[in-house]
């Protein structure tokens, strides 16, 4: 019998299908893992109409089959809704690292220079959790997850 | 309750494709994007909301079969959500006064009783309040902006105001979900709406419209023309080639 901290570790290594430095459960939309008769992996939506969100079922699935894990089943949970508090803080460093500012409330610091000195272009980016900034030290555009 | 259901989904689904009808054609990169992601948080509400209304109605009918195989009659959505989208200035009014609305009416569904419509409104409630303040941002600096763009946003109102009375309209729908605890009464919010339009219509320096004559019927299943025509359009795919798969 698997246990649960196996699967968790096994959905650790399930990247975001549209930020693949996130794994699934840094994003935080994992909410719970339910071993009995079948497995039961309890996933919330991030925004409510991300094309990702079946692309998350279908990996989530196809990684636990491929670990031998036969009577699976997905349960949405949209309650409590998911916001970007549920995003791991460790996370946050990942993000920044691949390019993208992390969610802040107010300015959103530039990921390349970490200077302050930005200004927001469009509230929405290039998928539906990213807004677009850009960086007036070193000018460079830069995409910011947005604080929901 | 089924019918509850249908009138918030079906609010999303006609706006959410009223606003798609501008991918690709909006008069800015980052305004097309911005659109489209509207959009596509509205239809993912529509996903909720009548997955829902399915299962209630327990006639095996899921999100698709209601979004695509109803006719107009059978549609419950407020008029404004279906009015032509004209130029971008009447469609950015028409999302603001929406979003105005939606917004409180989804802050106070999150008081229901009902598990689970509690929780599709706590989670349409935040994406409702991140479109609420982009259009309240785009109506402030184009009312304010020139001579052309105030006279656009200013006839805008004036076309759109006749769709707004509707929204806070109580039927024995209403009466019926308030006492079941399932949605309070829509009335209830015209206090906060009025006094949230009237801010920014001031900042934008636009002048509300007077008058209070409000076309009815959306809610009823009786619909302008426009609806037909929209539908014609997004229902013409799964009609034709029923059940297609990608």
């Amino acid at each position: 019998m698997v246990s649960e901290a196996q699967i968790w570790a096994w959905l650790d290594e399930v990247p975001d299908p549209e930020i693949p430095v996130l794994s699934l459960v840094d994003l935080g939309v994992i909410r719970g893992v339910e071993i009995g008769e079948e497995v039961v992996i309890k996933v919330t939506p991030t925004y409510s109409g991300c094309p990702a969100t079946s692309v998350i079922n279908l990996d989530i699935t196809e990684k636990l089959r491929a670990n031998g894990v036969k009577n699976l089943r997905l349960e949405p949970q949209i309650y409590p809704p998911w916001s970007t508090d549920w995003i791991k803080r460790e996370a946050h460093e990942k993000l920044r690292a691949y390019g993208i500012a992390p969610p802040v409330s107010g300015t959103a610091l530039c990921p390349r220079c970490a200077s302050a000195n930005t200004e927001m272009l469009s509230k929405f980016g290039s998928t539906p959790c990213k807004s677009h900034h850009r960086c007036k030290d070193c000018l460079e555009p830069f995409d910011a997850f947005k604080c929901l | 309750m089924y019918e509850f259901l249908l009138r918030m989904g079906d609010n999303t689904l006609v706006l959410g494709h009223r606003v798609s009808e501008w991918c690709g054609h909006s008069p800015v990169l980052e305004e097309d994007i911005a659109l489209a992601n509207i959009s596509l948080d509205l239809i993912g509400q529509t996903r909720l909301w009548l997955g829902l209304a399915g299962e209630v109605e327990g006639q095996g009918r899921d999100a698709d079969a209601l979004a695509y195989r109803r006719d107009a009659w059978d549609f419950r959505n407020l008029l404004i959500v279906e009015r032509p989208n004209r130029d971008y200035g009447h469609t950015l009014m028409r999302q603001f006064l929406f979003d105005l609305w939606h917004h409180e009416r989804l802050a106070d569904i999150c008081l229901s009783e009902d598990d689970r419509v509690l929780g599709i409104a706590a989670k349409c409630v935040k994406e409702a309040s991140y479109h609420l303040e982009r259009s309240t941002d785009l109506i402030v600096r184009l009312g304010g902006g020139t001579a052309e763009s105030h006279s656009r946003m200013q006839t805008a109102v004036e076309a759109l105001w006749p769709y707004v009375g509707e929204m806070f309209t109580d039927d024995a729908l209403d009466i019926e979900m308030d006492k079941a605890g399932i949605a309070p009464l829509p009335s209830n919010q015209r206090p906060r709406f009025d006094e949230a339009l009237n801010i920014t219509l001031s900042r934008a320096s636009l002048t509300r419209p007077a008058g209070d004559f409000a076309q009815k019927g959306g809610r009823s299943g009786v619909h302008t023309e426009d609806l037909g025509h929209m539908l014609a359009t997004m229902q013409f795919l799964p009609r034709a080639y029923p059940d297609a798969r990608w």
